[in-house]
């Protein structure tokens, strides 16, 4: 069987060249759907297409078999131009069984390809599904583009020679799904072959062979039978010049952290206590002891921040990582390392909450807990990462500032940037500017003594390590004595310490950029934006304003403190409305630091902003605020 | 190079000290500052961590480096900072309620990671930082401020806990017995691992004389009972009590009665800690209570050993590290100008 390159005329099949294409792979959580997904993602940034993805997967590990609850599904948008969402609405659904069809069907534009694997549709499945009859009724035949295809048993019949078994055989029926929906877009093979020669090739031939027949079998059929008419093409993207590779979110947070490591001369040592979406922080890093890493799986949460300040103490890059309810339980030891005044950096990948929420899904409702999850004074300062690939950055940013000021920095992520993906330009570690990271040498006998808490421009403290002769000194969470760190509670020098502690905090407004807008400087409208949500709300402006509107978008990397220019750049504008995956929260903080009348825009579901509804309501208020130039409601 | 003699009082710091006179935190103190000069590790490679609590007050008095952390949690500071320092000598100073209560957790598990630091538990029975509640190890019926009619909990026994951790090093010693405190404290610090002293500590103001069953010169003689390795079980005024096996229980025998030889010898280096268990459960008034060391196993790996040797095998696998050579790896592709 003979496999056509891509780009070649394929014989009496249309090829239509399109802008993007989104397509969604829908299955039982089995099924491997996410495998699927990352392959077609990887693929098509191979090709060159700028990508998106949005991975989303059930609570469970294995929920069961063919109900609503089980569905997994893997969104992924490739396209010719920059983009910056995994998309609205989808061009294409997959999906493998009754269940995956019936959650799914409502995001598939109308005329979209609806690719069904029709083995998958018995009465038993139906059943499982919660459906008394066929999803695929003559009303969805006649609002989308149908295809039944026997997936499971053409699945089957490619494989039948390697004498697998029938479950064996039937494991393979994602790469049949691949192989026809890599035909159906002009995809290559060749990236899937490599990986699957790399995964099984030397451990399991068997699979390695099976997998490999059904994926060729899903394009052979896609090319043979006259099921498709039509084929899709999606030249390459203009992205920057440069080596590019796929990335999700939280892989390029662990490498943001190596490269801060390598920055500063330090080696990173990272505790984690396992919870979702943080986990792959912890896989990842786990990988790279060669580069010095040492990672602790802690008992806890506590036990995990804990021991990231006790490695801070010791001089090392200190790094801990949780979600939402793990970050509670660090709260204590956070205090303590903000009045020890040892550089940390605590990463938050947020997801629904309160409490155990929705753990696979996302949100961005943990901003206020990072803001104030602390007993006592204590500030800290907050980045969020805006998209998979900026984790990088935004690592290396959190590292610079918490060994600068000397403090804990507290880094937000989310389950949306932390498992999905897009192109990332490969940085030249050469050309990475150095952090530099001192620490005070010995001193010897006679020396005036040593003070911990003296302070230099920054109001940061000398970071003296154990080790080092004639530095000796306690540190605790008691008040400081000014300058020389012994316990104290006289009162004057309490008020004395709380505040300097603040302006050193609020001091790092100096020294981060000032506040970037998308578009004009005044206006309309002004849309704030912070975290996940940065692709969207840009998409949305973007089309807004090639509309016309006066729309302008400033996206928040630094929530504490906030960028010196921001108050002065929300009253230049009208209106400033606030798109938060959270009931409210940058916004409460907006209108009590700059007494803003900011409009939220809020939603907690779970699921990302769709563009759509962000420029739906961009409009709504700029109608409001425009009537005839004049400012209204 | 000839290092500088250190003594006592070159450990101390200029800190006022400000525990209630009388307690027996003082005489832990003061063997700590004897102990230390003798093992010859430069101070400033010497870190105390503490929780909180009277006794977590302990490393603002040393003149080392030194963190008093959160209430509990001393053991996982100390696990960040010796797993990247392995060079330092490292030291917890904890509590009955710091390390049994709010720190069970961690205490269990730094035991059984068995990372290469000295644990010092000063065990008074009571809460004494927050005047006075009972504690993980206070008696069952004892009356405190919070338990007026008795407290219901049964108690804890930290050794016990240990021992079934499989800690490798498990001693108990006593705040008014300084020389044999100091022994044990050197032995501590002599083994590699995780070492645990329980160190029955007087709180003169809210529990005194809690553990005057022992701590008495007059009474200890006959409560309590001095492991030695390779030596039978023998207690007593007059040195005529041992303690017998019989089956999986000890007992108390008369040496009128019972030959040395078929008396307990006590191994502290058994691997299993059944033998250990059971001492740990000698509890006054029916059986005298072990001081001393009940397990000092050896050639156990350290975690701070094994986190560093697996960076060094995977540096040496993999050769120097190269972030460029990460970056590029895998799929990548070209974008041309
Ligand atoms: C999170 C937290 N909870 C409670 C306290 C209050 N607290 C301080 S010390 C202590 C008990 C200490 O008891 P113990 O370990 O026996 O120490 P001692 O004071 O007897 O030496 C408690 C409950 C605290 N500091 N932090
Ligand atoms: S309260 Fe008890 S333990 Fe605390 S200092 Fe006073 S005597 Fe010592």
């Amino acid at each position: 069987m003979s496999v056509q390159p891509e780009g070649q005329l394929i014989a009496d099949k249309e090829i239509s060249e399109v802008d993007g294409i989104t397509v969604r792979l829908a299955g039982d959580s089995g099924d491997g759907m996410q495998l699927l997904g990352t392959q077609l993602t990887n693929t098509s940034a191979l090709l060159g297409n700028d990508v998106a993805t949005f991975p989303d997967f059930p609570a469970e590990i294995r929920a069961p078999r063919g109900t609503r609850a089980g569905v997994s599904g893997f969104q992924v948008q490739f396209a010719n131009s920059e983009i910056f969402t995994p998309g609205d609405t989808l061009d294409a659904l997959v999906v493998m069984n009754p269940a995956a069809m019936v959650t799914n069907i409502a995001d598939l534009r109308r005329g979209g390809l609806l690719i069904v694997n029709e083995d998958g549709f018995d009465a038993k499945a139906l059943k499982l599904a919660a459906l008394t009859e066929d999803p695929v009724t003559e009303e969805i035949e006649d609002r989308y583009r149908v295809f039944k295809v026997p997936m499971t048993k053409l699945t089957r019949d490619a494989v039948k020679e390697l004498g697998l078994g029938m479950k064996e055989a039937d494991r393979c029926k994602n790469f049949f799904a691949m192989g026809l929906v890599y035909w159906l877009f002009g995809r290559s093979l060749e990236p899937t072959l490599r990986f699957i020669d790399n995964k099984f090739g030397k451990k399991l031939p068997d699979v390695a062979a099976a997998n490999e027949k059904a994926l060729r079998a899903g394009w052979a059929f896609g090319e043979t039978t006259e099921t498709f008419g039509i084929t899709y093409r999606v030249a390459p993207a203009k992205l920057k010049p440069g080596t590019y590779k796929n990335m999700m979110g939280n892989q390029a947070l662990a490498w943001g952290l190596l490269a801060a490591a390598k920055r500063s001369g330090k080696e990173v040592f990272y505790s984690g206590y396992p919870i979702t979406p943080a986990s792959d922080i912890l896989h990842e890093l786990s990988r790279y002891k060669h580069f010095g890493t040492r990672t602790f799986q802690a008992e806890d949460e506590i036990s995990a921040c804990c021991a990231a300040i006790g490695a801070a103490f010791g001089g090392a890059m200190a790094v801990t990582a949780s979600s939402g309810p793990g970050i509670a339980l660090k709260a204590e030891a956070m205090g303590l390392g903000f009045i020890l005044e040892l550089p940390l950096i605590v990463i938050n990948v947020q997801r629904g909450g309160p409490s155990t929420g929705l753990p696979t899904k996302t949100e961005q409702s943990d901003l206020l807990q990072a803001m104030f999850n602390r007993n006592g004074e204590a500030p800290l300062p907050i980045i969020a990462a805006q998209s998979p690939g900026d984790c990088f950055d935004a690592a290396q940013e959190a590292w610079r500032i918490a060994v600068k000021f000397m403090t804990p920095v507290i880094l937000l992520s989310d389950g949306y940037i932390a498992n999905g993906s897009e192109p990332w330009k490969v940085p030249d570690v050469n050309e990475m500017e150095p952090i530099v990271v001192t620490h005070p040498p010995d001193a010897a006998e006679g020396d005036a003594p040593f003070m911990p808490y003296a302070r230099d421009e920054n109001l940061a403290r000398p970071w003296a390590i154990p080790g080092t002769a004639g530095l000796m000194h306690r540190v605790g969470g008691l008040e400081k004595a000014d300058g020389s760190g012994n316990v104290s509670y006289d009162p004057d020098n309490h008020q004395l310490m709380t505040d300097k502690r603040a302006a050193k905090i609020e001091g790092i407004a100096n020294d981060i950029p000032a506040q970037e807008v998308f578009g004009e400087e005044s206006g309309d409208v002004l849309v704030i934006s912070w975290g996940g949500t940065y692709g969207a709300c840009h998409t949305a402006i973007e089309r807004c304003q090639r509309e016309g509107l006066s729309v302008s978008h400033a996206h928040i990397r630094y929530m504490n403190p906030m960028p010196a220019n921001l108050g002065d750049l929300m009253r230049s504008f009208r209106k400033v409305l606030v798109p938060e995956l959270n009931s409210g929260q940058l916004r409460m903080l907006l209108r009590a630091k700059y007494l803003v009348d900011c409009i939220g825009f809020n939603k907690v579901k779970g699921k990302p902003f769709s563009v759509s509804e962000l420029m739906d309501q961009i409009h709504e208020i700029a109608d409001k605020t425009n009537a005839n130039g004049q400012k209204v409601g | 190079m000839n290092l500088p003699v250190l003594k006592a009082a070159d450990f101390a710091s200029d800190q006022d000290i400000r525990w209630c006179p009388g307690c027996g935190d003082y005489s832990i103190l003061a063997q700590m500052k004897k102990v230390l000069p003798e093992l010859g590790i430069p101070r400033e490679k010497t870190v105390f961590v503490s929780g909180i609590g009277c006794s977590s007050r302990f490393p603002y008095y040393m003149n080392t480096y030194g963190m008093h952390s959160i209430h509990g949690r001393a053991p996982t500071f100390a696990t960040g900072l010796k797993a990247t320092r392995p060079d330092l000598s490292v030291w917890v100073i904890t509590g009955d309620g710091d390390a049994l209560s709010i720190g069970g957790n961690h205490f269990i598990h730094v035991l059984r990671r068995n990372l290469d630091i000295n644990v010092v538990l000063f065990n008074n029975r009571i809460y004494g930082l927050t005047k006075g509640q009972y504690s993980p190890t206070s008696e069952e019926g004892q009356v405190t401020k919070s338990t007026p009619m008795g407290s219901i909990d049964h108690p804890l026994n930290p050794l016990s806990v240990a021992i079934a951790a499989e800690a490798t090093f498990v001693a108990r010693s006593l705040d008014a017995h300084v020389k044999h405190l100091a022994e044990t404290l050197k032995r501590a610090a002599a083994h590699k691992g995780t070492s645990l002293v329980e160190v029955y500590q007087n709180c003169n103001v809210f529990n005194d004389g809690a553990m005057a069953y022992a701590q008495e010169k007059s009474q200890r003689l006959e409560n309590t009972i001095e492991l030695e390795h390779g030596k039978p079980l023998i207690f007593g005024t007059d040195r005529d009590k041992g303690i017998r096996q019989v089956g999986t229980q000890l007992e108390v025998v008369n040496l009128k009665d019972v030959a040395e030889d078929d008396l307990l010898f006590h191994d502290e280096k058994a691997m299993d800690p059944s033998l250990h268990f059971l001492l740990s459960r000698m509890r006054h008034p029916v059986m005298p209570e072990p001081i001393g060391v009940f397990r000092d196993v050896e050639g156990v790996a350290t975690y701070d050993e094994q986190i560093n040797d697996q960076v060094a095998a995977a540096k040496a696998k993999h050769g120097e590290a190269d972030l460029n050579a990460l970056f590029n790896s895998g799929d990548t592709w070209e974008v041309a100008s």
